[in-house]
């Protein structure tokens, strides 16, 4: 977790956007060399410098190889918007891997996995942790309406997944605390990222069973490196940077 | 061979550049990105007597070409500083700086005391400018008298340099400036941050959880520029100059109009080698005019 920070240009490799309006983006070196590593739940800060603002934004890590960093970003704002703008071969300056990721788990344990809209995005690259761990991950993935096939198919390819849908157009029509996968007894761990309403109904509905569970925050950030301390999370230590203790922690450590 | 360094006072730095108080945190955050030693020095975050909590999240909004924060002194307190972070600091050869805050004129000659025991800390900036808290900070630096009592009692208690940070939220900065000097500082630093407000009209609530808070990044530069220019012309003591700077082309400006030194405070967000990259362009820009000593182009406007 304590891997050297680097600061890199990165070239866009290959760059879709979805269906829905996600955008998915391969970034490699742009000197050929190897990327630093970066552990599940990871982020990168990333300077979108076509876009009329100032501070870098940080998104997860949808998958980290040494050869290629992949990112799903969601068009919300005037920054993430942008990025499908960018064409194969533009660069992006690059500061990773920052922050606090997922727990692994012990071969055989099962783990619930619980993405909301695009907080779907940290979790591909947790599946594939936790399958080369010999755990057995499954995915609930909700979504206010259909969600993009590919990313369905790419999980699915992995771990059994389920679908929830707010508007019943695809799988369960209903939340993610209402699927009936959704049993956290059944389970070793419960990690989740997502709305934080979302979060907190699954993380109370998983604290009866007394079942660990880790959340990934988003509060917004300047920096991304607990200098500025500005992404504070009221927690039993206090308010702590999400950016350096997190932006993954157990629920048994903070006062939402 | 260009002489990029410069003196505050007695106090010798390699070069000019130094970052700001609350955007460094205590330096090592930065370690995986430059080598800390080429700085002229680092000002640690604000601290003070006891630990403090800071204000509720959210503390920060981007605006255009800055930022507001009212993260509000966050920190662990000046004994677990002394205790705790110190050792990790005190063998860089560079000039480690701590900013000091309080509520009271007591509490931030207690702080001093403690930091006069640690014998590698040549220098406090003296935060009576910070926006973002009820007591003490800002109401101290923006009263010629509250200035002056806050100094005079530090300067008893400090034995080394005393830099005193002002504030721009009031009606003549160089008033404040002519009454710290008067009292024992031996320099100024300025600009602090802007009081700011920003509304989230969707939610039809202010974005900060304090509703207002301190703007900075590029936006105050031009501000800036023109307080440092404004002081370097009333005092005698050396000017350090901060405010937006992102390049050494802006903290040129600062140099021309009066600075000794510069601090680099919201850029280190943006890209966290950013104060590399500013003594790089000082030294090259030297280069390209010929100048042989960054001194020469100190207040020539």
């Amino acid at each position: 977790m304590n891997a050297k920070k680097e600061q890199l240009i990165l070239r866009i490799d290959r760059l879709a956007v979805l269906p829905s309006g996600w955008i998915h983006i391969v970034l490699v070196d742009a000197a050929g060399g190897q990327l630093p590593l970066c552990e599940p739940g990871q982020f990168v800060e990333v300077a979108v410098d076509r876009a009329p603002v100032l501070l870098n934004r940080p998104f997860s890590v949808y998958n980290s190889t040494v050869t290629a960093l992949e990112l799903l970003v969601a068009p919300i704002g005037r920054a993430s918007s942008k990025l499908g703008e960018y064409s194969v071969g533009d660069t992006l300056r690059v500061i990773m891997p920052l922050g606090h990721g997922f727990s692994t788990a012990p071969a055989g344990s099962k783990v619930l996995l619980i993405g909301g809209g695009v907080g779907i995005a940290p979790l591909f690259y947790q599946v594939l942790r936790l399958k080369e761990a010999g755990a057995h991950p499954t995915v609930i993935f909700g979504m206010r309406t259909t969600p993009d096939k590919w990313i369905c198919d790419r999980f699915a390819s992995e771990c059994p997944i389920y679908i929830c849908t707010d508007d019943g157009s695809e799988g369960f029509h209903g939340l993610v605390t209402q699927h009936p996968e959704f049993k956290c007894a059944d389970y070793d761990m419960v990690q989740i990222c997502g709305p934080k309403p979302m979060m907190r109904a699954c993380a109370k509905i998983a604290s009866e069973t007394d079942t660990p569970t880790e959340v990934s925050l988003e509060n917004h950030m300047a920096c991304g490196l607990g200098a500025c301390l500005c992404c504070v999370e009221d927690t039993a230590d206090g308010n702590v940077c999400v950016c350096k203790n997190g932006p993954v922690f157990n629920i048994k450590e903070l006062k939402w | 061979m260009v002489n990029l360094g410069v003196k505050l006072g007695s106090l010798e730095l390699k070069n000019p550049v130094l970052t700001a108080s609350g955007t460094f945190g205590y330096g090592l955050e930065y370690a995986d990105f430059m080598n800390l030693e080429r700085l002229g020095g680092f000002i640690v975050k604000g601290t003070t007597l006891e630990p403090r909590q800071g204000n509720p999240y959210p503390r920060m909004a981007e605006t255009p070409s800055g930022m507001l924060n009212a993260v509000g002194l966050q920190n662990k307190g000046v004994e677990n500083f002394a205790t705790e972070t110190y050792p990790k600091l005190e063998a860089l050869d560079t000039e480690v700086m701590v900013n000091v805050s309080g509520a009271s004129v007591d509490q931030y000659v207690a702080t001093a005391e403690r930091l006069a025991e640690l014998p590698r800390i040549h220098a406090i900036e003296l935060n009576i400018s910070c926006p973002n808290v009820k007591q003490g900070g800002m109401a101290f630096g923006t009263t010629t008298d509250g200035a002056a009592q806050v100094v005079k009692a530090v300067r008893k208690a400090w034995p080394r340099h005393l830099m005193v940070k002002l504030s721009p939220n009031v009606t003549s900065i160089t008033d404040i400036a002519l009454a710290v000097e008067a009292a024992g500082a031996d320099s100024v630093s300025l600009i602090n941050t802007l009081l700011g407000m920003a509304v989230d009209v969707e939610r039809r609530k202010p974005v900060l959880s304090t509703i207002t808070g301190g703007l900075s990044g590029p936006a105050v530069r031009p501000v800036a520029v023109r307080m440092v220019w404004q002081v370097a012309k009333a005092v005698g003591i050396p000017v350090v100059g901060l405010g937006g700077i992102t390049d050494a082309r802006d903290a040129l400006e600062f140099i021309m109009a009066g600075a000794t030194a510069v601090q680099i405070g919201t850029a280190n967000f943006l890209d966290p080698a950013t104060c590399i990259k500013v003594i790089d362009g000082l030294e090259d820009y030297c280069q390209r005019h010929g100048v042989v000593d960054i001194a020469e182009l100190r207040g020539i406007i």
